[in-house]
């Protein structure tokens, strides 16, 4: 799978797969349908998973002044095109769709390793999590099912000609880890600023490839039951400072919390 | 300022009406505000410094020329992309917006429309890169709503011409590399000609004390014996040269103005909905519902409006009445809704922390420059009736 080289003025030339997924834009109004079934996608503008961003930023950082490719991989149906097509308006080399709504966290990652495997890539980045259903699944399962290595929640990444350096987020502070190609890495912020296509982006985005390969079938392993959202938070009470009491009966009886 | 919370209101689902590239380009463009110019514009409209920071970005999002073709390192876009550039930027501010509309209509459609293959192939790539910015001069001191009057004068000499006369309220004069300048010939024939920063007997003095477009930078023009390059003459004869610019202009504007309405609106909602006053959101008050109400419902008229003359503009069957009707509405309505949004803001309003007071008072020059708000309402009136009213 591992295929880097180096050109001629010593820069390394990667070949990178970019996940990216078609989530509801961040100031959504989100509500379900059909007995809180289904998510309610009336009216709701999508764009690529924010953390996904970062991932593909970080990746044409990583091919700039190189013969590199950056391909970006969605598994939706037709509907998550636009958001590919900005992917490749932003600069990524060319694109695959898996034509299938992305059931879950388990068929999308076998959708990708499967093509993966056949594509021969350095490695492999998605965001940590995808900011719609928040699984934090599909980067590691992509590397558990081709049996490479994978990182979780990778602040930074470097690469030299023998492997990666990975900045990882842990509790209360960070790990540093070296790992080897290929790899799987989920990224989160800090690893590179999202990009806002320009116009030559947007213009050469019309005539890149975009494949559309079909699903392979994937054991159902989850199935959603039902969803539910938060109580709507109530008004805000005040207490004057002289009537402690009050305020110690309230949070006993009322907000439960002591 | 505060941070940029802006959501575009869409209340007709007008999106519907757009190709997926147009909400591309669009949305970059809005990006690339929230991200470039919000943080800035307040304090660079505040102390009267156009922040020039941002002309590379801006050519970059493709707003210099969008829709001059692409040999000339243009966009080769279409009409509505050009419309809806113009609305994300004046989202922002009206003097970033009118820095790319001249450069686009009134500088790079002409030298694309009149120039000779010289000319586009000398100019356009770097104006559409930002390495060289334009102005444009048509209005002088005595001759605003009345062109045609113009005092300046274009007069052969030998193989070359020479420039004198002046110009006035010129938006990116202070700076401009390239000036697209409109002055009567012998037989008082308008001719339009390129002139150059550094030809002896050119200079670009700044306007100051604006309480408008204050974060763009307006000059005058003035030429001196100006030795002008035959080569720099454009192909083209009388008022159709400098009105068939203005056409382009003015239909930029009537996007533009949508822009600065839809920010003043957003605000106005955000606002209403959390200032408190006897107990309740002002926005549950009658009199707050009726302004946003009323907001929304000429936006969205606006809305519809522009995206019809830009369907009849890239099938070229755009009149200039039409063009007259949509910059003098759309204006007015963005000037009406910056009055109205800033009674919803009360006395926050008139601070920096809101977008509103610099909004209504840029808007005092977009109903003012490329044809008064009169002058439109003239241009229909002559149209409908075949009566000319103007003199």
């Amino acid at each position: 799978m591992h295929t880097q080289k180096k050109n001629k003025r010593g820069k390394i030339t990667m070949k990178i797969l970019v996940c990216i997924s078609h989530v509801p834009d961040t100031t959504t109004k989100i509500s379900f349908i059909e007995n809180n079934t289904k998510f309610n996608a009336v009216g709701v503008q999508f764009i690529i998973n924010p953390y996904d961003e970062i991932a593909l930023a970080r990746a044409l950082e990583l091919i700039e002044g190189t013969d590199g490719t950056v391909t970006v991989i969605n598994v939706g149906d037709i509907s998550t095109e636009p958001t590919i097509r900005k992917a490749l308006a932003i600069g990524a080399t060319d694109a695959i769709r898996v034509n299938a709504a992305p059931r879950d966290g388990y068929f999308v990652a076998s959708q990708i390793a499967a093509i993966a495997k056949e594509m021969n890539f350095d490695f492999i980045l998605a965001g940590r999590e995808s900011i719609d259903y928040n699984g934090g699944q599909v980067p590691a399962m992509i590397a558990e099912l081709l049996g490479i290595p994978s990182v979780s929640i990778a602040k930074k990444l470097t690469i030299d000609s023998a492997t990666a350096t990975i900045d990882r987020e842990i509790e209360g502070g960070k790990e540093i880890v070296s790992i080897p190609f290929p790899f799987v890495a989920g990224a989160s912020e800090g690893m590179a600023e999202p990009k806002i296509p320009n116009m030559r982006g947007i213009m050469s985005a019309r005539t890149k490839p975009l494949v559309v390969k079909e699903a392979l079938a994937v054991d159902l392993l989850q199935e959603i039951k039902i969803y539910d959202t938060p109580k709507p938070r109530g008004q805000v009470k005040l207490i004057s400072p002289d009537n402690a009491g009050e305020l110690i009966e309230l949070l006993h009886s009322e907000a439960k919390v002591i | 300022m505060a941070t940029d919370k802006f959501q575009a209101p869409d209340y007709y689902l007008l999106d519907d009406l757009l190709t997926e590239e147009h909400k591309l380009i669009r949305n970059s463009v809005r990006e690339w505000v929230k991200k470039e110019v919000s943080p800035i514009i307040e304090e660079a409209a505040q102390s009267t410094v156009f922040p020039k920071q941002l002309l590379k970005g801006l050519a970059d999002i493709g707003a210099f020329g969008p829709y001059i073709p692409v040999e000339y390192g243009g966009g080769g876009l279409d009409q509505i992309s050009y419309g809806l550039i113009m609305q994300e930027l004046e989202r922002g501010d009206s003097g970033v917006r009118s820095t790319a509309s001249v450069q686009s209509s009134l500088v790079m459609y002409p030298i694309y429309t009149f120039g000779t293959e010289a000319q586009r192939k000398k100019y356009l790539p770097k104006l559409a890169t930002g390495e060289w910015m334009g102005c444009f001069g048509l209005t002088e001191p005595n001759h605003g709503s009345n062109p045609n009057g113009m005092l300046s004068t274009i007069k052969k000499d030998g193989d070359n011409y020479v420039l004198n006369g002046s110009k006035m309220w010129i938006s990116n004069a202070p700076f401009a590399d390239i000036a697209v300048v409109w002055a009567k010939d012998e037989e008082g024939v308008v001719r339009g000609v390129i002139v150059e920063r550094g030809m002896a007997g050119f200079t670009t003095p700044e306007t100051h004390g604006k309480w408008s477009l204050r974060a763009s930078a307006t000059g005058e023009l003035v030429f001196d014996n100006v030795k002008i390059p035959k080569e720099n003459l454009l192909e083209v004869k009388g008022m159709k040269g400098p009105l068939s610019c203005l056409n382009s202009a003015r239909y930029g504007i009537s996007w533009g103005a949508i822009g600065a309405a839809m920010d003043c609106y957003d605000s106005s909602l955000r606002y209403a909905k959390e200032r408190i006053q006897f107990d309740k959101p002002i926005a549950a008050f009658q009199l707050t519902q009726k302004k946003l109400a009323e907001m929304i419902t000429e936006i969205t008229k606006a809305q519809l409006l522009t995206w019809r003359l830009g369907v009849l503009k890239n099938e070229n069957r755009a009149t200039p009445a039409q063009i007259s009707m949509a910059k003098r509405n759309n204006v007015n309505m963005a000037l009406q809704i910056a009055r109205e949004a800033r009674q919803i803001h009360g006395a926050m309003g008139i601070t920096g922390e809101y977008p509103i007071m610099r909004h209504m008072m840029n808007l005092e020059s977009v109903i003012t420059y490329e044809g008064t708000h009169d002058i439109h309402l003239l241009i229909t009136g002559m149209d409908i009736t075949g009566e000319n009213a103007f003199s």
